[in-house]
């Protein structure tokens, strides 16, 4: 990547920096760390992260061959393993490179918001392990469905602190960080979790994911000897995303799935301002949302709307200006999985696999069902759907992390669906399995 | 441009804010023409965003109860139109409402608009210089101020930046963080005046104002004005959360409003450089 690159604040129309005055300068000085650190490697900041990601984190991470659900999908599916990474998912990639380059600017205090728990736990995670005092804002909604996460923040030393406006989603959250951050600034990093926020927060959070894309083009070319014919990573705000397709951006002839929460329905009910899906790909409108332009869920009017996913690290109302760019260019393909098939998906690659997957993780699962599964439920190779062709003959999926954190909200959500592939789910005393002195379960 | 004349006398300008529509419709109109009466010389009225993400928890609940009672943009330009106020109105806002109404993309359609009902100047809050050309354009385009909030860090090429765009009068951040009321004004008001000594505009000082007292403070600090919003939005929501009259809590705005006019203009007679345009 080059510092025009970096210097650059958009994709496109998309992105830019909208932010209340007061955080300008905050985000100018993290422009300039950003560049001088991370693009130039500055210090050997490169060097240290690397190392860091290495040794604390346990990169590189293996693209693993899945052999059922090859045979399966009649295709050699390759599953890109950042479950496999410290702390269980692929945030800490970021996590880490954040906190760090807070260290290297001086500031004193870390905050974060988070969704589904992944980004605050490997916030907490990275700070922890670089001494750094740290807050993490959520939604209590998202505290609700998420506990494990909230404790495992907890025990690593960050204060969760609960939001209770609006739906209580990452959204919120997001907002109240903003808030703090306003405040704070002199002496404060806000860690933002995904490719989202204003302009360096994009492209700063790519290229710390982008360790994803570069092993797993790496290891796709060792194993398989040429790339794959598609990637497949689900979407949310976009962060394993961008970090699982940056390197493979410029290899035209590999296709690029971002699989988004379809939720319970595409149709958006604008009088109650709910979405009851978070497809902001698919179905969203371009606007201004948390300091930067990119497609939103929204109504006529622009407010945003309450957006809605199974898996409570897809429920955001915003997407990644980047990914908007390149959808709009016709490079990424943006597709979407109903929460009924996410589930189903979870389920298949728990048996199939023996890899508990994230929710968010099952909607990309979830895509290569349906372009890919048989027919029927059966285990012999039915004719392929028509779409087969597209996803091809070699599929990179990112298993982008586990799923221990979703266990009470699977059980809960298997129980109220007719799935045939899932387990009895009248067997499992939630209470007594998920609760705070059993949720063990995460080790 | 126009709202620069609400600076030019001899007495510091009174700029209230109120969320239009808080707690709903016909009180909200009640509220911001006691304003008026309470001296207000000019008003910013916020058009409510579902991410208010400058505003403290005053403004935010403000903004969800207007929003729960049915604002939408058309109805806050209806608003603006069936006032009955002879002071000039400023719309205080987020950039995602201006730049998606109409048909058109961008922000000329809501611009447009606007000015057809009678605003005379923007205050987009998560609209920095650099992304304001578009805005900007539109509001030469149809004799509209453009106002640019100046925050304590706020400095060199951005100062620049801004004072090369704004219109009508600077918003003076007295100290950093979100909207909310204070039980005392910061120091950082004189320092901030002094980085914009140079600058051709009024300055209007907000964020934390208060009491009276705060607003005598910061006039004598050399401000040309004082922006006090959750200190009124407080007296909305404890009128509405306590199911009190729409009179009664009118007349508590308009008394506090003659508080915070008395204030400033006691600040006026001591003010030691006082800065005129």
């Amino acid at each position: 990547m080059s510092t025009d690159d970096a210097h650059d604040p958009k994709f496109g129309e998309y992105g830019g920096q909208y932010v209340p005055e007061a955080l300008m300068p905050a985000i100018e000085e993290l422009a300039d760390a950003y560049e001088r650190y991370v693009i130039e490697n500055e210090d050997g900041f490169m060097d240290e992260f690397r190392d860091r990601l290495a040794d604390f984190g346990g990169r590189p991470t293996p693209l693993q061959y899945a052999e059922q659900l090859s045979e399966r999908y009649d295709t050699d599916v390759y599953l890109k393993r950042e479950d496999l990474l410290h702390g269980g998912a692929h945030k800490l990639n970021n996590a880490l490179g954040q906190v760090l380059l807070a260290k290297y600017m001086g500031k004193e205090r870390i905050i974060a918001e988070t969704g589904a728990g992944q980004h605050g736990t490997a916030t907490a995670m990275a700070a922890a392990h670089l001494d750094m005092p740290c807050e993490i804002y959520m939604g209590e909604t998202d505290i609700a469905r998420q506990r494990p996460n909230v404790f495992r923040m907890r025990i690593n030393g960050a204060d969760v602190n609960p939001v209770t406006v609006g739906r209580g989603t990452l959204k919120e959250a997001i907002s109240e960080t903003m808030r703090d951050w306003a405040t704070t600034v002199e002496n404060t990093h806000y860690v933002i979790g995904s490719v989202v926020g204003p302009h360096p927060f994009p492209k700063m959070v790519r290229d710390f994911q982008s360790v994803i894309s570069e092993e797993a083009r790496e290891q796709a070319i060792e194993q398989t000897g040429g790339l794959p014919d598609s990637v497949i990573a689900c979407a949310g705000g976009g962060s394993n995303t961008m970090g699982t397709f940056a390197e493979f951006v410029s290899d035209e002839e590999v296709a690029l799935y971002a699989v988004e929460a379809g939720g319970s329905s595409l149709a958006v009910d604008e009088d109650r301002g709910v979405a009851p899906n978070s497809a902001t790909l698919s179905t969203g409108d371009e606007g201004v949302l948390h300091g930067a332009r990119t497609k939103l869920l929204q109504d006529s009017d622009g407010q945003i709307m309450e957006s809605h996913s199974v898996s409570a690290g897809l429920d955001y109302a915003g997407v990644g200006p980047e990914l908007a760019h390149l959808v709009d260019e016709g490079r990424v393909t943006p597709v979407n999985v109903d929460d009924d098939s996410a589930l189903e998906a979870f389920h298949r690659l728990s048996q199939d696999e023996g890899i508990i997957p994230a929710l968010e993780t099952a909607h990309a699962f979830g895509y290569l069902e349906r372009v890919a599964g048989p027919a029927t439920d059966g285990r012999a190779a039915e004719p392929r759907d028509e779409h087969h062709d597209e996803v091809g003959d070699t599929v990179v999926v990112n298993v982008s992390g586990r799923g221990d954190k979703d266990l009470e909200t699977v059980i809960e959500e298997t129980s109220k669906r007719d799935l045939s592939i899932a387990p009895d789910m009248s067997v499992f005393d939630t209470g007594g399995m998920m609760s705070p002195g059993g949720a063990g379960g995460e080790h | 441009m126009g709202l620069e004349r609400v600076f030019a006398g001899d007495d510091p300008a009174f700029v209230p804010y109120l969320a239009a529509g808080d707690p709903d419709y016909e009180a909200s109109q009640a509220y911001v023409e006691a304003l008026e009466r309470g001296g207000a010389d000019l008003i910013e009225l916020g058009l409510p965003f579902s991410e208010p993400i400058a505003e403290g928890k005053t403004i935010q609940d403000a903004v969800v109860r207007s929003l729960k009672a049915g604002m939408t943009v058309e109805r806050y330009f209806e608003f603006v139109e069936e006032l009955d106020v002879d002071v000039p109105l400023v719309c205080m806002t987020y950039y995602n409402l201006v730049f998606q109404y109409g048909e058109e993309a961008g922000p000329r359609p809501f611009v447009q608009k606007a000015a057809e009902v009678g605003i005379e100047g923007f205050v987009v809050v998560d609209l920095p210089a650099e992304e304001a050309g578009p805005l900007r354009a539109a509001c030469d385009e149809f004799g509209l101020d453009l106002v640019f909030i100046v925050a304590p860090t706020t400095e060199g090429d951005r100062l620049d930046s801004m004072k090369a765009q704004v219109s009508g009068y600077v918003y003076v951040q007295a100290r950093l963080g979100v909207t909310g009321a204070r039980d005392d004004v910061d120091d950082a008001t004189e320092d901030s005046l002094a980085r914009l000594s140079d600058w051709d505009v009024p300055k209007a000082v907000g964020f934390g104002i208060k009491t009276g007292d705060h607003a005598e403070r910061i006039v004598s600090a050399g401000a040309d004005g004082i922006i006090v919003g959750s200190a009124l939005v407080d007296i909305v929501a404890e009128g509405h959360e306590n199911d009190e009259s729409v009179e009664t809590v009118a007349d508590r705005l308009e008394a506090k409003a003659r508080e915070l006019t008395e204030g400033a203009h006691r600040g006026a007679q001591n003010r030691p450089q006082p800065e005129r345009t």
